[in-house]
């Protein structure tokens, strides 16, 4: 990678296209999205422009703050349960040989491959009483009678972290992968057991991935709103639901423009803060 | 007092063949090294040794105690790596103390110990350093601390001075074989530099195509080589082919020379080659007559100072040789001279 700053003028040229790319799909919109955040909303119309903090005032109410903590904390519920599941299983995926490694690693990706619909759809059918996994453990004598584990927190923390798992496989697999195999060996050799090696030296070694990878899940699920609908109790619907809902069903448009940029700014607040504390690397 | 036995030792990896039937005896306090071109089968034998990889065949036997199923982690074994796979999380003495604080060690004690061991390797004072702060021949030095941090039973290096410059490489040969000496800790280095290996060692293992060629010290490897592999692997060669004339001479293309006994191994009559150091070639004025001399034309001159390396046909095989320049006739390219080959000097090898 080169650094430093270009030479001249013609220097920037190949920055041309990705700086239009950027602009044209992600500026201008975010722009648009910021400027309806404070138009004027027209009862059982659309919005006109204006200037006004009607939209904001609106969710400084015990009702949305006590939504925005809901998903502040599902999503980061889901982050450290994905991390936790994650670093250990890609960890040993990483030891196998290249060709399991291959075929797993191509399993994640078809489960990547299905959208959150289809999952959502296939866990709430999974969990229920009628036709779920229940059924299955009464057979196999484990249970009494079948039951209905959907809706509910568990099957939405069940469902996101279905959908997250593959993401965080996927980001931890490149430095995991890139760990010098003779560290671990190196603790073996100092009298460490296999499961202390794992914690004092793979961990810790590893903590700045572990920290990107918490932010990435985080707000990836942050944007999920199908799941909570299908696999939560309507007390389990998240910002993004209400997003969803106040701009589709009730053509709120200034109203969950306002939403979506309250909570992007304490996303990107929380990942800020999480990467300070967390990510800080003990330089000189 | 820490004798390791190796009895039969073997390791596949599939269908290959990584280490086979290894018979070995690594005397106590004596450093050791492992000799050979890459994919012979050292550092699979040393990672044997050190438990990180479980033998196919064989035992282990430390002091006549099997250790074969011991798990690395129970050997207390020092290692240090090709990487030296020192931890980037922590400071210079929390690395070197890392085995202490495993072993339930307390604070004060482990700091007695890191700084002890940092005066060892002389870098004092850096316990508070991060790794990336260090430069390589620091680096190498924490990782000697750290594997002997734990006064450990047998102290194996994979490679490790391989990172490092010409010049701090021989340096620090010098200093981890005083360190070896001075604490008589029984020491196997896996090498691929054979002057490391001749320089350092009071034993050392040729060894080629997964199996051992040539056990010895270094000056009876060089001197008496088994086989070819081992002539030409330590240091440099003449192999020169002769066909067998007796058994205490040779036919070099025609002409009859005196050797040492030759082994019972070779037939008589049969082709075998005659191997001669370089150092031991001397070039003589054209026409000079005696016992093993032979007429040749000089094809290349290359001058290194301290010395001269000179190749020579002679009829259908060529010869190098290097003397020092005072002890060499000025000859040059193209130049007619006499070749001898002192019969002390020639060793016979199956071909």
């Amino acid at each position: 990678m080169r650094r430093g700053r270009p030479a001249g003028p013609a220097g920037y040229i190949p920055a041309i296209w990705p700086a239009l790319m950027l602009c044209v799909f992600f500026v201008i919109p975010f722009a648009i999205m910021a400027a309806i955040s404070f138009f004027h909303r027209v009862e059982g119309g659309f919005y006109e422009p204006g200037f006004e903090f009607a939209n904001y005032a609106r969710f400084f109410t015990t009702f949305f703050a006590r939504i925005l903590g809901f998903s502040l904390f599902v999503s980061g519920l889901a982050a450290v349960v994905c991390v936790i599941l994650g670093f250990p299983f890609t960890f040993m995926l990483t030891r196998l040989g290249r060709r399991r490694q291959v075929l797993w690693l191509v399993f994640l990706l078809s489960v990547l491959s299905l959208s959150e619909v289809i999952i959502g759809f296939s866990w709430s059918m999974l969990l229920s009483r009628t036709a779920g996994l229940s059924n299955l453990f009464v057979v196999a004598g484990l249970m009494d009678q079948p039951a209905s584990w959907s809706p509910g927190f568990a099957a939405l923390m069940m469902g996101l972290c279905y959908l997250a798992f593959p993401y965080t496989v996927l980001i931890l697999y490149p430095p995991l992968s890139r760990l010098d195999p003779q560290l671990p060996e190196a603790a073996r050799m100092l009298g460490a057991s296999p499961l202390r090696t794992f914690f004092t030296v793979v961990v810790p070694a590893q903590r700045g991935a572990i920290v990107a990878t918490l932010i990435m899940v985080f707000v990836f699920t942050l944007g999920a709103y199908l799941l909570p609908q299908l696999l939560g109790r309507p007390q389990h619907w998240t910002l993004s639901v209400m997003i969803t809902d106040q701009a589709i069903l009730q053509s709120n448009l200034p109203f969950s423009a306002a939403m979506a940029m309250f909570l992007m700014l304490v996303s990107l607040a929380l990942v800020g803060l999480t990467y300070a504390i967390g990510g800080e690397r003990r330089e000189p | 007092m820490a004798e390791l036995k190796l009895e039969g030792i073997g390791k596949r990896f599939g269908a290959v063949t990584a280490v086979e039937n290894v018979d070995l005896t690594i005397p106590d306090g004596k450093l050791v090294c492992l000799l050979g071109p890459s994919g012979c089968g050292k550092t699979t034998l040393i990672r044997i040794i050190a438990g990180l990889e479980e033998p196919t065949t064989g035992r282990l036997l430390l002091d006549g105690e099997d250790i074969t199923r011991l798990p690395a982690h129970r050997r207390n074994f020092g290692m240090v790596f090709q990487s030296l796979a020192l931890f980037p999380h922590l400071t210079v003495g929390e690395n070197i103390a890392y085995g202490l604080r495993i072993r339930g060690a307390n604070r004060s004690v482990q700091k007695t110990r890191v700084d002890e061991l940092l005066d060892m390797v002389q870098l004092p004072g850096l316990a508070g350093r991060h790794i990336a702060q260090l430069s390589g021949g620091q680096r190498q030095r924490v990782a000697i601390a750290r594997a002997l941090g734990l006064a450990p039973r047998l102290f194996l290096l994979d490679e490790p001075l391989s990172a490092l410059d010409a010049k701090l490489r021989e340096a620090m040969q010098v200093e981890l074989r005083l360190l070896q000496q001075r604490l008589g800790i029984t020491t196997i280095i896996v090498t691929h530099d054979q002057r490391e290996a001749m320089t350092m060692s009071d034993l050392v293992v040729v060894m080629d195509d997964a199996k051992v060629q040539q056990v010895g010290t270094p000056l009876e490897i060089y001197r008496n080589p088994l086989n070819t592999f081992v002539a030409d692997f330590i240091g440099s060669s003449n192999l020169l082919p002769v066909t067998v004339a007796g058994r205490t001479s040779v036919d070099l293309a025609g002409q009859l020379l005196t050797t040492p006994a030759i082994s019972m191994d070779i037939v008589d009559g049969g082709p075998a080659t005659l191997s001669i150091r370089p150092e031991d070639v001397h070039v003589l004025p054209p026409g000079a007559e005696g016992e093993n001399r032979i007429a040749g034309r000089v094809t290349f001159v290359r001058d290194f100072g301290a010395s001269v390396e000179t190749h020579i046909r002679c009829d259908s095989v060529e010869a190098i040789s290097v003397a020092a320049p005072k002890d060499r006739p000025d000859v040059a390219c193209d130049d007619e001279v006499t070749v001898e080959l002192p019969p002390a000097s020639c060793v016979v090898l199956p071909r």
